[in-house]
């Protein structure tokens, strides 16, 4: 057996013989030539008819991975016609009286390395493109038939590196996972492996090695290995977890569009946690109900100064847009304590996860405050968005954050800018002081949401990231329950709705806790959603209730 | 000649299908349209040159627009920006 470690773009377990993909290597010898006009002819003929393949892969792929994706097929028709690239190509032919092989080749270095030289891994990608589209002129001029690769059974298809061209003339249903020895996450392959579910590891150094050809293989997306000739216990022990991730799949999609009810009628939302604007695409994946916690921390964080409102109001419009009308809940920025950025040139703190953090920073600084809200409030004009503040401890805050927000309503009106005005406005619930008064605060906002990490890291006084305490650190502990009891108690008394968003709404050991407490509504990761849903459609709260709100006790 | 100046917010600068798209528009003017950014520039016809200025969110690229349509052009290039980068 041969292990090899790569990295995995796309999860799964693939089991089959391994179909070596060797390209058609296109060495390119330089020849003088008596007739450049010819070579130039040549390679016009080369170029049409490249375009006419690239025309005929956007159609496919259109159907076979959406248009978004298919994109680049268009793209590198664009780059064929390309004037420079051509002229490129021409201009060699004919200055130096060579083969039109030979100008291509060179032409395509030359390009790539443009591409390469460039300070962005996405831009360094594109390299491949330039050679796939050179490849594809080498290829007709040599007379090959553009290098498809053919399966005859059901395969795990290695190869150095395979060009989205390749990928996407393969047979899928031959296909059962891919390998290379170069890409990138980037590259599209990577994104075509993603958009058809099919395993796919890069990066995995010596994959082409001849003696492969054949012979079985295994490839373990969730790992990044790729197995060649494993031994039985390897065998065995993926073929159970292939088996086991099939049956959790369907048992999952089976879950999707179903209700979110207990037995006894109990309805609760379940909502998706996200952390960019891209994850928005797992969070509709996995059915989520709304977002229940968008971090707005990733706008500041991947930034080298403070993001403006448009860069703010784009991505939470992309984010409202996507949910359609499902209620987003957006978090005000969390910054300070454990996360931070140099820009910001936050004081040293002996204490940061007591220091000036979330709403303190930002009433510290109203004006960046005041960006976000502006940007927020813009966004509202398109879609459900509601907001909520971290780290809250007394109505004081929320009373100076509604004014704040009066002035950013009266000025986006004074300059005819569209918002909605009934933008549900919420706290986190991740203090005790919180709790203490959330008689008082249920009374200002529309709704809480607990913020289970820091609850219990503040109601234990434990410092969650200090790993030695690991022991004392306990989420489960009667006090942090009794807080969430507390708070939700309060808040269905002024008719207001309460959600959690920390780790323990996935916690399937709280669910009927949660049920039993009446939570409305339960943010986790995306992947977590359809779990949760099973947890919830199994339960009968009535049932149930005197032993799950025992553990209060 | 009509220009214009944008900053660019989409995350991820003018990548491949923004490019592709962008040529597409600039192709429909007869007039010669260029975008500068910095001290480089590249013909907004030409993708491999629209890729080759590396665009980033949050740099400041200007447009230049010159011959018979240079306003249509600059419009239409403009309210593409804005709505796609």
């Amino acid at each position: 057996m041969q292990t090899i470690q790569g990295k995995s773009v796309f999860g799964g377990i693939a089991i089959g013989k391994l179909s070596l993909h060797q390209k058609g290597k296109n060495v390119i010898k330089r020849l003088r030539v008596e007739d450049a006009a010819a070579q130039v002819q040549r390679f016009e003929a080369a170029r049409a008819a490249a375009l006419g393949q690239l025309a005929q892969l956007y159609e496919t792929a259109k159907q076979e991975v959406g248009e978004a994706n298919a994109a680049i097929f268009e793209i590198h028709q664009m780059m064929l016609n390309d004037p420079d690239y051509c002229e490129s190509i021409t201009n060699i032919i004919q200055t130096q009286n060579v083969n039109a092989e030979y100008a291509v080749g060179t032409t395509a270095d030359n390009f790539a390395q443009m591409f390469s030289a460039m300070d962005d891994a996405y831009m360094q990608g594109r390299a491949a493109d330039v050679k796939d589209i050179s490849d594809r002129l080498l290829s007709i001029l040599s007379g090959a038939d553009g290098g498809a690769v053919e399966l005859t059974e059901p395969s795990i298809v290695a190869a150095g590196d395979l060009a989205p061209s390749e990928t996407v003339q393969l047979d899928k249903s031959m296909v059962l996972g891919f390998v290379t020895e170069l890409g990138s996450a980037n590259s599209h392959t990577a994104i075509l492996a993603r958009t058809m579910n099919i395993p796919a590891i890069i990066l995995a150094a010596g994959i082409t090695n001849p003696s492969f050809d054949g012979q079985l293989c295994i490839i373990d997306g969730f790992r990044g290995v790729v197995y060649v000739d494993p031994d039985e216990k390897t065998l065995a022990d993926c073929r159970r977890r292939q088996e086991e991730e099939a049956q959790r799949q369907k048992l999952l999609e089976s879950l999707k569009g179903q209700d979110n009810v207990t037995l006894d009628g109990q309805h609760i939302h379940i909502y998706a946690n996200i952390g960019d604007v891209k994850d928005t695409g797992a969070a509709l994946q996995y059915d989520a109900g709304g977002i229940g916690l968008m971090r707005s921390e990733f706008l500041y964080l991947e930034q080298r100064d403070y993001p403006d409102e448009e860069l703010q109001f784009h991505a939470y419009r992309t984010v409202a847009q996507n949910m359609a009308g499902k209620r987003v809940i957006i978090r005000t920025l969390d910054i300070g304590a454990d996360k931070q950025a140099d820009y910001f040139h936050l004081p040293h703190e002996e204490n940061p996860a007591l220091g000036c953090r979330a709403i303190r920073l930002c009433l510290t600084r109203p004006e960046l405050f005041k960006t976000q809200l502006r940007a927020l409030y813009r966004a509202s004009a398109y879609g459900k968005i509601a907001i909520m503040f971290p780290m809250i401890t007394s109505v004081g805050e929320v009373l100076e954050i509604k004014k704040l927000i009066h002035a950013v309503q009266t000025e986006l009106k004074a300059q005819d800018i569209p918002f909605r005005d009934d933008v549900e406005l919420g706290v986190m619930i991740e203090t005790p002081a919180s709790v203490l008064v959330s008689d008082r605060l249920a009374k200002e906002v529309d709704f809480f949401s607990v913020g289970t990490n820091d609850l219990t890291q503040y109601t234990l006084a434990i410092d969650r990231q200090n790993q030695s305490l690991e022991r004392f650190y306990d989420p489960h502990h009667p006090a942090v329950l009794r807080m969430i009891g507390m708070a939700a108690e309060n808040a269905h008394r002024e008719g207001k709705w309460i959600g959690i968003c920390g780790e323990l709404g996935a916690d399937p050991a709280l669910t009927e806790t949660f049920l039993a407490m009446g939570i409305d509504e339960l943010s986790v990761s995306p992947a977590c959603i359809l779990r949760l849903r099973e947890k919830v459609r199994s339960t009968n709260v009535a049932a149930v209730r005197e032993q799950a709100l025992k553990l209060l006790k | 000649m009509t220009e214009f100046q944008y900053t660019i917010t989409d995350r991820e600068g003018i990548h491949a299908r923004p490019a592709g798209q962008l040529v597409k528009e600039a192709a429909k003017f007869q007039s010669a349209v260029t975008i500068h950014k910095g001290e480089k520039s590249g013909d907004a016809k030409r993708i491999f040159a629209v890729m080759g200025l590396a665009v980033k969110c949050g740099d400041e690229i200007r447009v230049c627009a010159d011959g018979a349509d240079e306003a249509a052009a600059a419009a239409t290039l403009e309210t593409f920006l804005k709505e796609n980068l």
